[in-house]
């Protein structure tokens, strides 16, 4: 190879034409709510898990979006389930149903 | 036989409906409820886009109404269809018209439904419209105890965009308003510092784009993230929290004033004045129009137009276009 | 004197069966009930608990009670057919007994008697015996016409869904259905031809044996008698009509003392087979009433246990609101039963390594607000408020940081991970010394109270604001406000708190009382134990319940649970919608030094404008 001197971070690009993305696809399916989030942030500043650590629901959803379904998988794992998110959400997205099917994508997921 | 008009709404559509069928020739008859014209505009201290005073805009509207009976302190109650015209009963006594125009305008957000946002709970916590009273007195924003804030936190979309109170759309105004009031507050106390908490900054209209980067040339921090609570800490502050989502890091500050910038939402009262009459209402709640691009103005009622706020949020140019639009059509309607 | 015909082999060898089956099964149910739950069976089975179990046997399995509270026809039709046929059997065993003057019979003889004996005149009280016979005969026959008239159309007895059936509970209904019509066209033929029978059967028997070739009939009609009883005996093990049996036994068992616990145990395995279907847990779900979820109530979901083929749907399809427990003529524990089937399979991950211990300053009195307090300030405001004007000492344990209670992953079945918040929140607890935890959140207190196993006594705010009201600590003096009030379910019929909250508001102004209330409540729409309804669906339970507790008629309507403030508040505009202490503040007299500085209200722009 050529060296130019410097190298592309190929790691840190979204390829969204190689991104498996059949997690946001099912998820999309069996709770249509999924598609309907803008990116506001209430449920992560509101999240009870996010006072102690660095977990957020709507980065759950990108990473589910950009085809990180292993690291979203693994975020998952840290909600309490409490429900504040599903309170503050303005689009009326079902947080916790989506969390919930998450965490069942762990054995169900290609 | 000169016909009659009753306009329903002394705001600024109601207003600029009256002069320019007054100018036409008709005699027209305003009800106002309140003791004063001007809607919530005569609340407003200064406009966006140009800042200038809002006082102007009331009293030009005003003054020139020729002819125009003003009834203030009047509520209108019911509207009923008779013969060929209207009976509008109003403070227990009836007129007649021959057409009628709905300019009841809007109703703010009533902020306390947004219980964690400590509206009416923390005293430190104001609305927009607040702000408004609060420049118009002072000149500046201050707090509760009397003290000079030194930080403020200006909450977008309250009461709008917002499904958990049923109130789904966006009313328009609001990013361009907080964008507004943070330049007067840095203009006013140059030492606070001034953050606007967005979800989407929406500044359509001419000269908005423009006073926001005003707003960030002034030293006012634009956070993207919605607020999720407020609590009350030492001293009246407000801490809140909201996600900065462009870091994706959770964020929480203390404030010394937060405004929460309230929505326009429908008119209650109006619902009912509407559906006797035979219009109908859309999703949001607001009055529907006959045809959205073509008869903006128009309602399925024959004789019965609408004007201003009470069709969806809408800033004062807007309204008062529609406005003109509306007599146009009500003298087309009265010259068949 | 020896009775016998081939015809009675059916009766017999299914009769034989179904002991057999029932004896097994029941043996198998108690032996593997744990050490426990049969030490309670030891230490009460000669005591009075026995005696009130027969007497509920009586009042439950044969008259159905609490069916008839229920709604009188669907109670009648249950009485007609199980009180009826019991009557039926005993009067026919005395009938015999007398004419045979105390001999021991074959269980068939007495079932049969009318086809033995045609000649009763040395009977002693022929006339009353042969009258009652074919009197209960007619009862029971009333209550399967019922029975037919519910399968055509379930509306008249209250039952709007009435529950699917398979082909073998078809099976066992067809032969159930046709028990008592071929007794009575057997009885009736015989009656007519050999002039015996009561009132009502010799009547119709000479009707019938005027047409030709009826006597034809005589034989076919006993067979067929006796097969339909045998067909329906041998089934019962296999349908819903083991509840018949089965109850009786849940019955004695539960007057004992046992309970479900916190896993399955055989004891359950007793409530599986003790519902009868009745299909009253489907008419009571809201699920099914506003959502039109008609197929995941308990009722199918104890039947796809019972099976052993129950599906994530149908244990993840429930609120767990309980209204169906207090409901059920059974009184069996659904909703703690499919809490315990979604322990069984709990996620494998969840990782709450990350919380820290938290601590909070000493104090007297420990205050939670819990994950929702966080989001309805004006409840935790209030409540404190109230705190000061008694002048208790409190500390606010999570003023700063909420650990959540652990409650929400319990409901969800995830008992573990719920034990490791609880963990953290017991340190909290016990650290500030105090004596007593009060919380404005029910679904905390629940945990609280059934989970934590704190040394120190667990109140929800309304049993602790009661006491200071009571006491004279807390002046109240009552408004002309007309209130009415929202059991929310995890204090209502969770933790059994109906009455404190509903005092404290008598305290603070007038109490509407409504149908609905208290066992009965509806569920708000907002319960955390499901996950897969969305917010319309959610709203549109929450605008029926608050229909339901005229919110309409009210100036305010009060709850005690933030997440049901937040439910309602988000379905209504209309309504002004308040936790029990934000209305106590409005009527608190207490002299105001002791209280916050009550902030000053602000001009409101809405109220001058609008
Ligand atoms: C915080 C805030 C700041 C704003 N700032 C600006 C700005 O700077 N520039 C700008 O262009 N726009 C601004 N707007 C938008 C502007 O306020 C509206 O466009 C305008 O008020 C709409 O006028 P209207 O006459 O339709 O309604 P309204 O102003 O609401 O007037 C309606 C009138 O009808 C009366 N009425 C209602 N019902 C009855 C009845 N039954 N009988 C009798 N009378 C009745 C009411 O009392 C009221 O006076 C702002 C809006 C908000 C919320
Ligand atoms: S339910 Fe989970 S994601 Fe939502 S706020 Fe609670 S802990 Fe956070
Ligand atoms: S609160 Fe709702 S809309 Fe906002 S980021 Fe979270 S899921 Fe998306
Ligand atoms: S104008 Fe801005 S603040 Fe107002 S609702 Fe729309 S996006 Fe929100
Ligand atoms: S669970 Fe109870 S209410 Fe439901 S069908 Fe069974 S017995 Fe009837
Ligand atoms: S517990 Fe409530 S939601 Fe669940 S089945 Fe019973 S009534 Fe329905």
């Amino acid at each position: 190879m050529i060296d130019f001197g410097f190298t592309p971070l190929v790691a840190s690009i979204t390829d969204l034409d190689k991104a498996n993305v059949n997690l946001a696809k099912q998820l999309t399916e069996q709770d249509p709510s999924f598609a309907l989030c803008i990116s506001c942030g209430s449920c992560s500043a509101t999240c009870t898990a996010g006072q102690f650590t660095k977990f957020s629901f709507r980065v759950m959803c990108h990473q589910i979006r950009k085809g990180n379904a292993k690291e979203a998988i693994a975020e998952a794992s840290k909600c309490m389930l409490c429900g504040k998110c599903t309170l503050a959400c303005p689009r009326n997205v079902n947080t916790r149903n989506i969390i919930s099917l998450v965490r069942k994508a762990q054995t169900t997921t290609p | 036989m000169t016909k009659t008009v009753a306009i329903i709404g002394g705001g600024v559509a109601g207003l600029e409906t009256a002069k320019q069928l007054n100018s036409l020739g008709y005699s027209v008859k305003l009800f106002e409820k309140t003791n004063t014209l001007g809607g919530h505009v005569a609340k407003w201290d200064r406009l966006f886009p140009n800042k200038r005073h809002a006082s102007e805009v009331v009293s030009s509207l005003t003054l020139s109404q020729g002819n125009t009976q003003t009834l203030t302190e009047t509520t209108v109650h019911s509207i009923k269809r008779e013969n060929q015209g209207f009976v509008i009963s109003a403070n227990s006594s009836n007129h007649e018209a021959d057409a009628v125009v709905l300019a009841t305008g809007f109703e703010l957000f009533p902020a306390e439904k947004k219980e964690e946002y400590g509206y009416g709970l923390f005293e430190n916590v104001i609305t927009s419209a607040d702000l408004e009273q609060m420049f118009k007195k002072h000149g500046k924003p201050v707090m509760a105890s009397g003290h000079k804030p030194v930080r403020i936190a200006f909450i977008h979309c309250v009461g709008s965009r917002d499904e958990k109170v049923n109130r789904p759309y966006c009313s328009k105004v609001c990013c361009v308003t907080a964008v507004k009031q943070a330049i007067e507050v840095k203009e006013a106390l140059p030492n606070s510092e001034v953050f606007c908490f967005y979800m989407d900054l929406r500044t359509f209209g001419p000269g908005y784009e423009d006073l926001y980067k005003e707003a960030q040339s002034k030293g006012v921090t634009f956070i993207r993230g919605r607020l999720s609570e407020s609590s009350e800490i030492e001293g009246g502050r407000v801490l809140i929290k909201a996600e900065d989502t462009l870091a994706s890091t959770p964020l929480k500050m203390s404030v010394d004033i937060v405004v929460l910038m309230v929505g326009m939402s429908p008119l209650r009262s109006t619902n009912k004045l509407a559906t006797d009459l035979g219009l109908s209402i859309n999703a949001d709640g607001f009055i529907a129009a006959t045809d959205l691009h073509t008869n903006p103005t128009g309602t399925a009622t024959n004789g019965v137009f609408v004007a201003g706020a009470c069709t969806g949020p809408n800033n004062i140019t807007d309204t008062v276009n529609a406005a003109k639009a509306t007599a146009l059509d009500v003298h087309n309607y009265l010259s068949r | 004197m020896n009775y016998y015909h081939h015809f009675v082999i059916p009766f017999t060898a299914g009769l034989l069966f179904l002991v057999i089956v029932v004896a097994a099964k029941w043996i198998g149910w108690i032996k593997n009930l744990d050490a426990e739950q049969k030490g309670l069976i030891k230490r009460n089975i000669f005591g009075k608990a026995s005696l009130h179990a027969t007497w509920e046997v009586i009042t439950e399995s044969l008259l159905h009670r609490r069916i008839f509270q229920k709604n009188f026809l669907l109670g009648y039709m249950h009485m007609s057919l199980a009180f009826g046929w019991f009557l039926l059997i005993v009067m026919g065993n005395l009938e015999t007994r007398f004419f045979t003057h105390g001999q021991m019979n074959p269980p068939y003889v007495p079932i049969f008697f009318e086809f033995f004996e045609h000649d009763l005149s040395t009977l002693r009280y022929k006339e009353i015996f042969t009258f009652v016979m074919d009197f209960l005969l007619l009862f029971v026959l009333s209550g399967v016409a019922l029975a037919y008239m519910k399968r055509a159309t379930s509306k008249p007895l209250g039952m709007k869904k009435a529950t699917k059936h398979a082909f073998i509970d078809k099976l066992a209904l067809t032969s159930l259905w046709l028990i008592f019509p071929l007794r009575l066209a057997a009885e009736s033929v015989t009656a007519g031809l050999y002039d015996s029978g009561g009132f009502f059967t010799r009547w119709l028997g000479e009707a019938i044996v005027s047409l030709p070739g009826a006597d034809m009939l005589y034989y076919p009609l006993w067979w067929a008698y006796s097969i339909s009883l045998g067909l329906f005996f041998i089934s019962v093990p296999f349908t819903r009509y083991m509840h018949i049996p089965t109850e009786t036994l849940l019955i004695f068992l539960r007057k004992y003392g046992i309970r479900e616990k916190n896993e399955h145990t055989s004891y359950t395995q007793v409530e599986l087979n003790a519902c009868s279907r009745c299909g009253i847990c489907i008419d009571s779900c809201q699920l099914s009433s506003e959502l039109g979820i008609s197929n995941s109530q308990s009722t199918y979901f104890l039947k796809s246990l019972r099976d052993k083929k129950t599906t994530d749907y149908l244990t993840e399809t429930c609120m767990l609101c309980g209204r169906c427990d207090f409901a059920c003529p059974v009184g069996i524990e659904n909703s703690t039963i499919r809490l315990n089937q979604r322990r069984e399979t709990p996620a494998s991950a969840i990782n709450f390594g990350y919380v820290p211990t938290i601590e909070a300053s000493k104090g007297k009195i420990a205050f939670f607000a819990g994950c929702m307090g966080q989001l309805t300030p004006s409840v935790t405001k209030a409540t404190l408020t109230l705190f000061n004007a008694a002048g208790v000492e409190y500390t606010h344990i999570d003023k700063d940081a909420t650990i959540c209670c652990g409650r929400p992953l319990q409901v969800n079945g995830e008992e573990s991970a719920a034990k490791e918040l609880a963990q953290k929140n017991k340190q909290l607890i016990e650290g500030t010394g105090a004596q007593a935890l009060v919380t404005t959140c029910p679904i905390c207190a629940r945990i609280f109270a059934e989970s934590y196993g704190l040394s120190i006594p667990v109140y929800h705010h309304t049993q602790f604001l009661y006491q200071l009201a009571a006491s004279g600590q807390l002046k109240l003096t009552p408004t002309s406000n007309l209130i009415t009030y929202h059991d929310p379910c995890e204090l209502g019929r969770g933790l059994g708190i109906y009455e404190e909250p509903r005092e404290l508001l008598k305290f603070a102004g007038n109490l509407v009382e409504v149908k609905s209330s208290k066992t009965d409540s509806l569920c708000c729409g907002g319960s955390l134990a499901i996950t897969s309804i969305n917010q319309q669906q959610r709203s549109q339970i929450a605008i029926k319940t608050l229909e339901s507790i005229g919110a309409n008629d009210v100036d305010f309507v009060a709850t005690a649970c933030p997440l049901c403030k937040k439910t309602f508040t988000a379905a209504s505009d209309e309504n002004a919608i308040l936790d029990v202490s934000e209305i106590l503040v409005k009527a608190c007299t207490n002299s105001r030094q002791s209280l916050k500085p009550e902030q000053k209200q602000r001009t409101k722009e809405t109220s001058t404008v609008n």
